[in-house]
């Protein structure tokens, strides 16, 4: 009578939904990667010459760089002369200048993915930024915004209009120097997201950005730069998802917050991209850098993360915690399911006195998946009084996969206090019994005990987006449990 | 009387290789309270196990009539849908699943399946708050995770609180009494009373009489090695714990 093991084996063949693939004509790059790319981008963008230099020296630099091996991830070695570094769809004349003028390809494919850019469908009170491959295709609300002072725009844009701005953040939190997919990144970013929120205001609305793999063989090098002036505040949502495909394609973004007196970003990703498929063919190696700077006195940085896609997700969205009183947190909750891999955490570095970091992680493996937290906590001689409290949790389904913890602490002050708790635990077969007996379905139990799990996570993120990410995490899990 | 809720006819059914029923039958019909006893390992937590669809025991004979269908076509979960409650020996802990969350989603399944509308938290709570009273719960247990770290007597309350809620058509109370102060097993034993209904029924498994002082069954039954060995009224149980199970697992094998 092993029912249960039956009725979830034959879930899992749940197919990703987003793998569908938009027929557009597209103005892209040839395969390989060299200066004259480089400068090829930098013209397509019409960017000014500092900023075409700044691309140049970080790829000189990451030619002296190896790709990273630390991570507990295992791939084929990438080979960066294959992949197309700029792929954009084809404006028919020019610029859109409006959403009217925007490929009404793109605005279905948008549509597909339950993202209406088109105003009058808006989500409400969410601003949103569509980057589709390379490019942004849209932004709405831009002019409700602006009457706030608040700029959002995609990151080309901003350089066109606002280069000062973004000649002194750029690079502030992750210099081109940082990390080797970082430095890719600097030298190939094609588009991203920019934000500014002016001092004292608060952003009546979430902003998000939606990215978009669309093409084959091409990778997507989104750069978003997001920064909150004194006494600010803004909640910013990011969503990906990718067709279905055979090959695995890389993203690798960078992410930049800065965040200044008294000011406090929130920033939340629903991180579905392409997964693979059931015997781990294809998807999408995540490699990606997030990092904000706690610049000013209370200032705030809280991320929150539910990464369910990606065949290998690596990244450590951290916080750098400069100004007296500043406070980092981190949620996480990680699914690796099937052949998925994933090595992901914080950093949390305490600079300045009396700061704190909250760090809380959820992993979560099925299948074959390889589920990691890595996490730094270092307190330098300066961070009088600094806390952190950490807590990671794993939770296994099936006995084919793994969860490791890798922490690291380093503290150099005797007034901090830093907690570590960790745990692991599998859902039982007497749990997911107990749920039956009381009428409820085995993917139903394990649903219900998973989210359960990850309910610290999930009271972070924005309403609308836990509601999404508690699905996400069904689709994801559906069949996991042998 | 009425028509059978229940009919096992000559079930056998074990664990592996290991037979531990051998050739059960009992009919249980709507209105009765059946008390089943015995001692240690003599297959009273099997037949609960086997009757309730858990993974691990097999059935290897005899078969199991429940309001007129084969109750073994059923998963666990259909078979709960219909009106099968276990009130468990061992409640399970679920962390981070509200307790409230938890009934509401089991009650609306059950009433799914009956093609009624499911219960929008405002109307669940109206219902919830009336059968908390039956059980002298704390309201804030409720908002606890399921059955997370509730004392032993809390979780027990809350397994009939559970019943309550979800009115089964037959209630098996596996052990209920075990780990009970006196307190608790009355209002526990009060609140099975007050459910009794004319067309539901009750099979309660327990191995000391004590809690059939509270709970009155119609008939009693002896399980031993596998089989029922002795049936009787609410006077064998009495017997029992006067003589203790010795008088009849040396003697012959008696229906009465």
């Amino acid at each position: 009578m092993s029912t249960a093991t039956e009725t979830i084996e034959g879930l899992v063949k749940q197919e990703y939904k987003y793998g569908f693939y938009t027929n557009v004509e597209t103005d892209s790059a040839p395969p390989g990667l060299n200066e004259d790319i480089i400068r090829l981008i930098s013209a397509k963008k019409n960017e000014p010459e500092w900023l075409t230099d700044w691309r140049l020296k970080a790829f000189r630099h990451w030619q002296t760089m190896r790709e990273p091996t630390w991570a507990k991830v295992h791939h084929e070695k990438i080979n960066y002369q294959d992949i197309v570094y700029y792929s954009a769809p084809k404006k028919k004349g020019g610029e859109p200048g409006s959403l009217e003028e925007v490929d009404p390809k793109l605005l279905e494919t948008y549509e597909k993915l339950g993202i209406p850019l088109r105003e009058r469908e808006r989500l409400a009170g969410v601003a949103v930024d569509a980057v589709f491959d390379s490019v942004s295709v849209g932004t709405t609300f831009k002019k409700q915004l602006a009457e706030k002072g608040i700029i959002f725009c995609s990151f080309s844009d901003a350089v066109q209009e606002h280069p000062n701005l973004v000649r002194k953040y750029l690079g502030m939190v992750v210099p081109y120097t940082d990390n080797f997919f970082a430095t890719l990144n600097s030298a190939v970013f094609t588009d991203g997201s920019f934000c500014y929120i002016p001092k004292g205001v608060r952003c009546p609305m979430e902003l998000s950005t939606y990215f978009r793999i669309n093409a084959a063989k091409s990778g997507q090098f989104e750069r978003t730069l997001i920064i909150a002036d004194e006494g600010a505040f803004v909640s910013y949502l990011e969503g990906c998802t990718a067709p279905m495909r055979d090959e695995n394609q890389l993203h690798a973004a960078v992410v930049e917050l800065i965040v200044l007196d008294n000011a406090e970003i929130k920033y939340s990703t629903v991180q579905n991209w392409y997964p693979g498929d059931e015997n781990g063919k294809g998807g999408i190696y995540n490699f990606v850098t997030k990092r904000g700077l706690c610049r000013g006195r209370n200032s705030k940085i809280s991320w929150t993360q539910v990464e369910t896609g990606s065949a290998i997700t690596w990244k450590y969205p951290g916080c750098i915690l400069q100004g007296d009183n500043s406070a980092g947190e981190f949620y996480s909750v990680a699914v690796t399911n099937n052949y998925q891999q994933a090595d992901t955490g914080t950093k949390m570095i305490h600079i300045g006195k009396n700061t704190h970091s909250t760090i809380v992680s959820k992993g979560i493996a099925a299948g074959h998946g390889q589920n990691s937290y890595r996490g730094l906590v270092k307190v330098l001689k300066s961070a009088a009084n600094a806390r952190n409290f950490s807590q990671c949790d794993s939770l296994l389904i099936g006995n084919k996969c793994g969860a490791h913890t890798f922490p690291y602490i380093e503290v150099k002050n005797t007034s901090s206090r830093v907690e570590h708790e960790a745990s692991t635990s599998k859902i039982g077969e007497d749990q997911i019994f107990y749920c039956n007996q009381r009428g409820l379905s085995t993917q139903d139990a394990v649903n219900m005990i998973v989210n359960g799990f990850c309910k610290e996570v999930f009271k972070e993120l924005p309403m609308e987006f836990a509601v999404e990410a508690q699905k996400l995490l069904g689709v994801s899990l559906e069949g996991s449990v042998g | 009387m009425s028509k059978p809720i229940l009919e096992i006819k000559n079930l056998s059914a074990g664990v592996e290789d290991k037979q531990i029923l051998r050739g059960v039958s009992l009919t249980i019909n709507a209105g009765e309270i059946h008390a089943i006893m015995g001692p240690n390992g003599s297959g009273k937590s099997t037949l609960a196990a086997v009757l309730t669809g858990r993974d691990g025991y097999n059935v290897t004979g005899g078969e199991v009539i429940y309001q007129g269908k084969n109750l073994f076509d059923l998963a666990p979960e259909e078979r709960a849908r219909e009106g099968l409650f276990l009130a468990f020996q061992y409640p399970v802990e679920i962390p981070g699943v509200n307790s409230i969350y938890f009934l509401k989603a089991a009650l609306n399944e059950i009433r799914k399946s009956k093609g009624e509308p499911e219960l929008d938290a405002m109307e669940f709570l109206t219902v919830v708050k009336d059968k908390m009273k039956l059980l002298e719960l704390n309201e804030d247990l409720l908002r606890r995770s399921v059955n997370e770290g509730f004392s032993g007597g809390e979780k027990k309350r809350n397994e009939i609180f559970q019943m309550a809620v979800l009115e089964p058509k037959l209630a098996i109370l596996d052990e209920t009494d075990s780990g009970l102060d006196i307190d608790a097993l009355h209002i526990v034993a009060g609140g099975v009373n007050k459910l009794k209904r004319p067309d539901g029924a009750q099979l309660v498994i327990t191995h000391y009489q004590r809690l059939l002082n509270f709970i009155i069954p119609d008939f009693v039954h002896v399980l031993y090695d596998g089989r029922i060995v002795k049936s009787g009224d609410k006077q064998l149980a009495l017997e029992l714990e006067a003589k203790g199970y010795d008088w009849i697992t040396k003697g012959e094998t008696v229906n009465t």
